[in-house]
């Protein structure tokens, strides 16, 4: 009794749309046959390009005939045409996949009498039972192609010799040249030194940062949210302007306040009799002064989370630890703690790594000086982001910069997700109510 | 009694001792842009923090100044910041919404991906996204920089939002479903209006992000007409900063002012959650 389903399996394969349009599912048929149409159309002229531009990076650069300058291939666009279709040409498979499997699914229904559902009745079960796929397909997009797609590009740069000065398109070609950065980044003293320098100071920065900030932030709203404390709403609004004002203003005025010559602050401290300190010129200052600046920018940020967080704890969860006798302090450990640490601990994680590439809180107020001499193209208080900058966007060494992105991103991701895996709201997600 | 009594006198004054301290440390900087702004002259520093003349001529250059655009400039900012809050927090909801309430196949993983994706160096890419929106033909234009901003909107916020939906009792929508609610009325009828306080959180960080972004704004806007604030900012600042300052700070407090007002007409919302009362209600 398997008559309908090979054959509705056999011509879904032969072309999208018809193992539908044999089910008698006409409405879905046509549009399958629409993108099945679509599709042809645009790999028959793309996709032969793609796949010699994604091998050979091209092979003629710019060059002059009788005297003129010839545009030639441009390595990088030529990549980023091939990337594009090569995904177009992995959703188009999807489809093509799905549309088998709904043919063959709906054959085999028919066989057992069911009859084939109407093009409303195919909504109203993606509706009920597909609702979160289609809910997720919208934004699924958007970090395909935004996100991951330059991601992948990326990543494809760390194999290539894509550096200024001898292959920066469109004088020169690139090539691949496979492990080659890899190996001058873990090898070669200067670029090892520098890398293994900024590593370990990115990570002291993120964890004190991210420490800082939330327990600074967990602090300020219990403070404010103590009972007998007036004007709570008050000293709310007085505490969130830092959060209010534009990190590049409040970090550009920093950098002002903080010059160790002129600035207000040392200024205060002349007042005092006391002398004033290199803040932003002397590498341990500099270091202490990112990370203090960096409390006023994001204790706020903190604060009004875990003051959201604290609204949604039931009044009765208190209610009942003051029936047990519980003392103040005992019901902060024992019901406010876990709780917000409960609805928090993913956000921690991603203000971590956050932390971990907050470029602006270096670029704006230190631009990641003062210079440390034996760095290749790097000073003290450069994180890795900022280091990724200034070899991007100063030295065009696009291939170095890649390598290091890829092998500092490898590091946090697995420390993260591991750490992810441990907390509590990934394990029991479903036991809180 | 009277030993407790003393007791909460003496944290309430210690309490609000500190808050006093963190209310100046807070205000300071912020105070001293706006007086900034008001002090005569185009130094950026002075011996008083309270000038002794007050002016409002670097407003009035602001909008006057041929060099600086500043109204045209504000105008984009606003579109951009408004139109990628909307259709970030759009995508941001539907991602938290579908993760955190249902369970199907791949979940973990999109999870996980967000996640990782998430932590990946964003400048990293922001070469790639330049060579894409070339390849659209989208440089110098606001769409790009919409796009850009709300497509990555749900990596940084789903899992706050997750966070929260999670917190909201599952026994609403079983309720709802028994008497005969679809998901879509389960969303917008039950769980829109519990996410309010997380609605405008999620709101309030996708508009700051654009408003005060300016490196990729830098990258991708290349006509002084088209720039936005940040751009038009920090090009002011870091090209001639002893100079200019005092305009610098007009600038700034014009900048700061949207953002703090929306904060204070929403604040009520982000703080009295809905959610505490719902499950007993």
């Amino acid at each position: 009794m398997d008559r309908h389903r090979n054959k509705a399996t056999v011509l879904s394969i032969i072309s999208m749309g018809l193992g539908q349009i044999y089910n008698c599912q006409f409405i879905k048929g046509i549009l399958y046959l629409l993108v099945e149409a679509a599709g042809i159309f645009y790999f028959s002229s793309t996709l032969g390009r793609a796949l010699w531009g994604i091998t050979t990076l091209g092979e003629t650069a710019r060059h002059k005939v009788h005297g003129k300058f010839v545009n030639g291939d441009h390595s990088i666009y030529l990549l980023v045409q091939s990337l594009i279709t090569l995904i177009f040409l992995a959703i188009f498979i999807l489809i093509y996949v799905i549309n088998v499997r709904d043919a063959r699914k709906t054959a085999a229904e028919r066989e057992k009498g069911i009859p084939p559902h109407n093009f409303k009745r195919s909504l109203r079960y993606l509706m009920d039972y597909k609702f979160a796929q289609a809910f997720l397909a919208l934004p699924a997009v958007g970090i395909l192609f935004f996100t991951i797609m330059p991601i992948i590009f990326m990543i494809l740069l760390a194999f290539t010799n894509y550096s200024s000065p001898d292959h920066i398109p469109p004088a020169k070609l690139v090539d691949w040249v496979g492990f080659q950065t890899f190996r001058d980044l873990v090898a070669l003293k200067s670029w090892s030194h520098t890398f293994f320098g900024v590593l370990i100071w990115t990570i002291i920065w993120a964890v004190l940062s991210t420490v800082t900030t939330y327990f600074g932030g967990l602090l300020v709203a219990l403070l404010i949210n103590q009972q007998g404390i007036k004007f709570k709403g008050f000293w709310r609004t007085i505490l969130i302007i830092p959060y209010a004002i534009p990190q590049l203003i409040s970090l550009l005025v920093m950098r002002n306040m903080f010059n160790g010559q002129f600035g207000p602050i040392n200024q205060y401290l002349g007042y005092f009799g006391l002398k004033g300190l290199p803040w932003l010129t002397d590498p341990f200052w500099a270091k202490v002064t990112v990370i203090v600046v960096n409390m006023w920018v994001g204790i706020p940020v903190s604060m009004i989370l875990i003051m959201g967080v604290l609204t949604t704890i039931p009044r009765d969860m208190y209610e009942a630890a003051e029936v047990d006798g519980a003392t103040g302090f005992q019901k902060f450990r024992i019901v406010t703690l876990p709780m917000i640490l409960f609805s928090t601990a993913p956000t921690l994680i991603m203000q971590f790594a956050g932390n971990i590439n907050n470029f602006n809180a270096i670029f704006l107020l230190t631009n990641g000086n003062p210079v440390v001499g034996d760095y290749q193209y790097a000073g003290a208080t450069d994180l890795l982001v900022t280091w990724l900058y200034k070899l991007t966007l100063d030295q065009n060494k696009y291939n170095m910069a890649s390598a290091v992105g890829i092998i500092i991103f490898l590091i946090i991701a697995s420390f993260s997700i591991y750490n992810y895996r441990r907390t509590k709201s990934f394990k029991e997600e479903d036991m809180i109510q | 009694m009277s030993g407790m009594k003393m007791k909460k006198t003496i944290r309430l004054t210690l309490s609000y001792i500190v808050l006093v301290l963190l209310a100046v440390t807070a205000v300071y900087p912020a105070l001293w842009v706006v007086l900034g702004s008001l002090r005569p002259g185009k130094s950026l520093y002075s011996k008083t923090l309270i000038p002794e003349h007050f002016t409002l001529d670097h407003y009035k250059e602001l909008f006057t100044s041929n060099t600086i655009l500043f109204g045209q400039w504000y105008m984009n900012t606003l579109k951009i910041a408004v139109c990628s809050m909307l259709i970030g927090v759009l995508l941001t909801l539907l991602t938290s919404y579908a993760v955190s309430r249902f369970r199907f196949r791949g979940r973990q993983t999109a999870l996980s991906t967000i996640l990782i994706l998430g932590m990946f160096p964003g400048f990293m890419s922001m070469i790639a996204i330049y060579l894409l929106l070339k390849e659209f033909h989208l440089l110098d234009t606001h769409l790009a920089l919409i796009i850009v901003y709300a497509a990555g909107a749900p990596l940084g916020g789903t899992f706050i939002a997750k966070g929260f939906l999670d917190t909201i009792p599952r026994t609403l929508d079983e309720a709802a479903k028994i008497d005969g609610a679809s998901n879509m009325m389960i969303f917008t009828r039950i769980i829109l209006p519990l996410s309010k306080p997380m609605l405008t959180y999620m709101a309030l960080t996708q508009f700051v992000g654009p408003w005060v972004d300016f490196i990729f704004a830098r990258l991708v806007l290349r006509t002084k007409e088209n720039w936005t604030l940040a751009v038009g900012l920090y090009d002011m600042v870091s090209s001639n900063q002893n100079t200019n300052f005092t305009v610098f700070s007009a600038g700034a407090v014009l900048i700061a002012i949207p953002i703090t007002v929306l904060f204070m007409f929403l604040q009520r919302l982000l703080v009295d959650g809905l959610t505490s009362g719902a499950s007993k209600g």
